[in-house]
């Protein structure tokens, strides 16, 4: 997993993308921060955290994960990667962790930021760190289903869409709860699937250990079903 | 080392690999023969578990490729028909990151040169791989394949994009790679197999056609086994005196080829071989034979026979591509 790991982050740093990603999310933090905090003198940094969660990770998310795998298929450099003595798992866990770990550096700005804050007044720490967590296990959710568009597709492009797609998806679905709002079981699986909601409890500075424990397991079946899918297109 | 029993491969309704079976010996050099879309490339991306077959059997140095897929692929080094290459890489971090990859415990530095040495890349080590030309890249896919001293090779048309005197050195490479390597070679260039490998396998619309040595096959599939020969002396002498061996069918004159050298073709009788009679009956009447040449099937004339028969028949029945 190792190599996988250092070669996926050696290709995002060789490549643009990863400097492309962490300029988006400094830049938009960076102006939310600057407006909200340093000019109008606010100590919560509620908008840098939702201008990141509502701009920065949904144009940045699709655009991290959209090489992972169709790259590798239209270079055919699947072939060294799927006949050495690695498992399917550890490949796409490599993959998942590098994109990751780009992801983590973007956001970590906003630790930066709260400790700019820190020099004039006491930040409220805890909402930082519940709204970096949050924002870290939302990421980490598109990372994976991203990652798993990527096995479908030899074009980058139609990757990116797809997980543009996902994440409109899955922030937007809370509406749909006005339209059923007579069958209380719909209301129930929509609710269970909210992302939003399950976020918004985030940046509003609490933590609840069924949030994390849904994001986690969410990214946990994504990536599954990558190798799953891996693993079954040798067969046909 | 190499063992594939009953292998099968079915792409929806269209059988890519039918019911192939074979084996490798240590340190053999097997040539794989084949028209475009036989099945070589399935078949070799089944062998190292890039694909997984319908049915049938994969053991690579003792270990199934679907049961113990990391022990059988790390007795692998794999060329495919196109390079693994990473484009964004230089040819130093690639090998370093297939060393990595393939959990390889030689000495890091030393290995890599040692591959870097024998392969002639040492002098674009530190270039991007996108900027090689195809020869340097089908030779950085090839020290790839080399990385971890694997015991088994597969090269999937090693010498395409090579230049002839490349060709040729990279020829002598691979046969000397096979004095300690089990060595699977797929080309499509006949007198390459021919000159490389120990035996030879040839497939068509994914069956297996023949399996033998150059000489095994030219005996088997031969249907013409005559014998021309070109001696001075009286031509209807030399006829009578031929006449007298046995297992002799039939004698024709050709007539005089040279002044004084007269050409005979002998037809000798199924699996007779009648060389060393007419040499000792002809040496006894200090008659020299000038020439002696069987009429043989040339591989190249194997593989077409073979082959296209086979294309016809298939065709026959409705196969598709």
């Amino acid at each position: 997993m190792s190599a996988i790991l250092k070669r996926e982050l050696r290709a995002f740093f060789t490549s643009p993308i990863a400097y492309l990603v962490i300029a988006v999310l400094f830049v938009i933090s960076g102006y939310y921060f600057y407006l909200a905090n340093l000019e109008f003198g606010y100590t919560s940094m509620t908008y840098v955290f939702s201008a990141l969660f509502t701009y920065a990770c949904f144009l940045v998310l699709p655009i991290l994960t959209m090489r992972l795998f169709s790259d590798e298929k239209r270079q055919k450099t699947d072939q060294i990667l799927l006949t050495s003595p690695v498992s399917l798992t550890s490949i796409v866990l490599g993959k998942f962790f590098a994109a990751f770990l780009v992801y983590l550096i973007g956001i970590s700005i906003t630790l930066i930021q709260g400790m700019v804050i820190a020099l004039v007044t006491t930040p409220e720490w805890l909402t930082i760190f519940a709204n970096y967590l949050g924002l870290a296990l939302y990421g980490g959710m598109v990372i994976a289903a991203g990652l798993l568009f990527s096995c479908l597709t030899e074009s980058q492009l139609v990757a990116a869409l797809i997980t543009f797609a996902f994440e409109l998806i899955i922030t937007s679905i809370t509406y749909l709860e006005t339209v059923f709002a007579d069958h209380p079981w719909v209301i129930t699986v929509i609710e269970f699937l909210s992302v939003s909601a399950r976020y918004n409890t985030f940046s509003a500075g609490t933590i609840h250990y069924d949030d994390i424990l849904f994001f986690l397991s969410m990214q946990a079946l994504l990536l599954f079903i990558a190798v799953r899918f891996l693993d079954r297109k040798r067969w046909n | 080392m190499i063992e594939v029993q009953n292998l099968t491969k079915k792409y929806g309704s269209h059988l890519a690999v039918d019911d192939i079976s074979f084996s490798v010996k240590e340190g053999e050099i097997l040539g794989f023969l084949g028209p475009n879309g036989a099945g070589k490339s399935t078949t070799m991306n089944i062998l190292t578990g890039y694909l997984s077959g319908t049915s049938g059997q994969v053991r690579i140095n003792g270990f199934d490729i679907l049961e113990n897929p990391n022990e059988a692929k790390a007795s692998i080094g794999y060329l495919p028909e196109l390079p693994p290459l990473y484009q964004d890489m230089t040819v130093k971090e690639y090998l370093d990151f297939v060393y990595d990859l393939k959990k390889c415990t030689l000495p890091r530095q030393q290995h890599l040169a040692e591959i870097c040495k024998l392969i002639k890349i040492d002098n674009v080590y530190d270039r991007l791989i996108k900027n090689l030309s195809k020869g340097y890249r089908q030779r950085v896919g090839l020290a790839q394949a080399l990385v971890g001293n694997p015991p088994v090779l597969i090269l999937d048309e090693p010498t395409v994009g090579l230049d002839p005197s490349q060709i040729i050195e990279i020829r002598s490479l691979i046969k000397s790679l096979g004095k300690h390597h089990t060595v699977i070679l797929s080309s499509h260039i006949l007198s390459e197999v021919e000159a490389v490998c120990d035996r030879i396998i040839i497939i068509n619309s994914g069956k297996l056609v023949a399996n033998g040595t150059t000489a095994e096959l030219a005996e088997t599939y031969s249907k013409d086994h005559r014998i021309i020969i070109r001696v001075a002396g009286p031509e209807k002498e030399v006829k009578s005196v031929l006449a007298t061996i046995a297992n002799v069918e039939k004698i024709t004159a050709n007539g005089e080829k040279e002044p004084g050298v007269y050409e005979f073709i002998i037809s000798p009788n199924a699996g007779a071989d009648i060389r060393r009679d007419i040499f000792s009956r002809l040496a006894d009447r200090e008659w020299p034979i000038l020439a002696l040449k069987t009429n043989e099937l040339s591989l190249e004339e194997i593989f077409v026979s073979l082959t296209q028969s086979d294309a016809a028949m298939s065709s026959k029945e409705g196969d598709d591509e």
